[in-house]
């Protein structure tokens, strides 16, 4: 089937974009707001990015949801935006921010999914980031270093917080996050890696109270033990390559991290 | 947010609390008694001092409302003790509707076959001297949380006396008459059918009631309802919680395999994190 579209269709489009804009800025209830967010969020069209992100802030759970499901849809298009609004002070809209970068896995959320995870007040935000940190894209990184630096931080946190959180729901989300992250991983170190988490797991069920945690830690071990290589975690070559300075910052920002409080206490992992 | 726990445990100590508990600042006293249910302080000190809180007669509202026993009687739920009972008995007594609502949730979660006479009579309306709530539609007994209570005793008896309350004008009555009716009714087929009546309440339209349906669900750990649960609109925090309980009910421990159901809710909850 081929799509062609022709200059009438696409001012259609541009015109339909507008409207839902529109709609989600003119709401005056909290019902008509989170349906217009919907509908724009349904569209995943770039041009109703910054308005989705404005939605995150407006103090609607069922508008953020709704914004943050449709910022996930677009990706990493959203990714710089998403970014942006974290240095806002605005803590629930933040949190919300925190959650579409878990989802959308792009390596720019990396620091701040550690962040989130690791020191975060709400367990919600800990929950998510913490499943978050298990998907990054590794597949992406550019150098070696960076990749390893990267995935020693993050496999570090992942295991701190199975041992350590109080909640069962973050020690449950960190037990599938390590699931996530041994199949993620690829290449030199892989092998090294995910015997080094079916050795910690291991360690972890003798001392894990809640049924639930143990029983994800169960099911986890019993899938790197059957599943020795998953292929359908490779990505499909990317058109939105990030840049270098991209990189450089994400560098640098863990870096910063590595030398914060909480990164300090983040053993290495071999 | 959806739910937000801070890890550290606040400024108080133990000793603190049990001392605030006793002192004579009746908003440290109310706080400490919530303090220590939340922190799940068991020391012998603490359990007395609760056991005391429930029968204070200093801190009234205007209403006539005694809010530390009302703590009192919620932090005693949580700390384990089955020693607290008779004296969890005799708040079931108390004028005020709220002191006998807690009561009847810490007598629940104790679990002791000893309360079931006087919540019994409780459900027939039968204690002299119990006011009616204070807000619309002004029940004359927290109905809810007594069949709750029942249901969790297994108290078998009991199901012709909640039977009626399927009916009832409250909706939060009425499911939790349901979920009552599906742990005391031994025919599995027969008790699916109030489960299945539970998982059709996620349906409504107020999100209210279905943040209620999922935590009775979620209390009777109701396996066919897993999907309707990760389906329903509502914060996911809830939804995991209602799911673990029915993970929880499936899974132990000391098992060696974990079955295909077991492993069925698990992916249902890794979608929701």
């Amino acid at each position: 089937m081929t799509i062609s579209i022709n200059a009438g269709a696409l001012d259609a489009q541009t015109d339909q974009i507008s409207r839902l804009i529109e709609a989600v800025e003119k709401a005056d209830s909290s019902p008509a707001l989170f349906a217009a967010v919907r509908q724009l969020a349904d569209v995943a069209d770039e041009e109703a990015i910054p308005t989705l992100v404005a939605a995150l802030s407006y103090n609607n759970p069922g508008a953020a949801i709704a914004a943050v499901s449709g910022l996930v849809r677009l990706g990493r298009l959203a990714v710089p935006a998403i970014v942006e609004q974290l240095d806002l002070h605005n803590y629930s809209a933040r949190a919300w921010a925190v959650r579409a970068l878990a989802e959308i896995g792009d390596p720019r959320g990396l620091v701040t999914l550690l962040d989130a995870a690791t020191s975060d007040f709400a367990v919600s935000v800990r929950r998510a980031a913490t499943k978050g940190l298990g998907e990054i894209n590794w597949q992406e990184f550019p150098t070696q270093k960076l990749l390893e630096q990267s995935q020693e931080i993050a496999l570090s946190a992942l295991l701190q917080i199975a041992q350590q959180d109080h909640e069962w729901v973050v020690r449950y989300a960190a037990i599938t996050g390590l699931e996530r992250f041994a199949f993620g991983t690829k290449g030199v170190g892989e092998g090294e890696m995910r015997s080094h988490i079916q050795l910690q797991l291991q360690q972890m069920i003798d001392h894990e109270q809640s049924v639930a945690v143990h029983a994800r830690i169960r099911m986890a071990q019993h899938r790197l033990n059957i599943e020795k290589t998953q292929d359908s975690m490779d990505n499909p070559p990317d058109l939105l390559a990030l840049t270098d300075l991209d990189w450089s910052k994400i560098s640098q920002k863990l870096d910063e991290f590595s030398n914060s409080e909480v990164g300090l206490t983040l053993v290495e992992p071999h | 947010m959806e739910n937000s726990v801070h890890q550290d445990s606040g400024s108080l100590t133990v000793e603190q609390a049990v001392a605030n508990l006793c002192g004579d600042d009746l908003g440290l006293r109310v706080y400490a008694a919530w303090w220590l249910g939340r922190f799940r302080v068991n020391a012998p000190e603490a359990i007395n001092g609760l056991v005391t809180a429930l029968e204070d007669e200093e801190d009234r509202t205007d209403a006539g409302g005694y809010p530390l026993r009302r703590n009192a009687a919620r932090a005693l739920g949580k700390l384990g003790d089955q020693q607290v009972v008779p004296a969890l008995l005799t708040a079931l007594e108390c004028s005020d509707f709220y002191v006998r609502e807690a009561a009847a949730q810490a007598l629940e979660s104790l679990g002791d076959q000893s309360s079931v006479p006087k919540l019994v009579a409780l459900l027939k309306d039968q204690v002299p001297g119990t006011l009616p709530a204070l807000e619309p539609p002004y029940l004359a007994q927290p109905f809810d949380a007594i069949i709750e209570a029942l249901g969790r005793l297994g108290a078998e008896q009991t199901r012709a006396l909640i039977e009626p309350f399927l009916d009832h004008a409250v909706p939060r009555i009425q499911y939790a008459a349901m979920r009552a009716m599906y742990q005391l009714t031994p025919d599995p087929q027969i008790a699916c059918q109030y489960g299945d009546r539970l998982t059709q309440a996620l349906l409504n339209d107020n999100l209210q009631l279905r943040r209620t349906v999922l935590a009775d669900l979620g209390a009777i750990g109701y396996l066919p309802a897993a999907e309707a649960i990760a389906r329903t609109p509502a914060e996911n925090s809830l939804k995991l919680i209602a799911l673990q309980g029915v993970l929880e009910k499936h899974v132990a421990i000391a098992d060696s395999d974990l079955s295909a159901d077991a492993i069925a809710v698990m992916t249902l909850m890794d979608s929701l994190l």
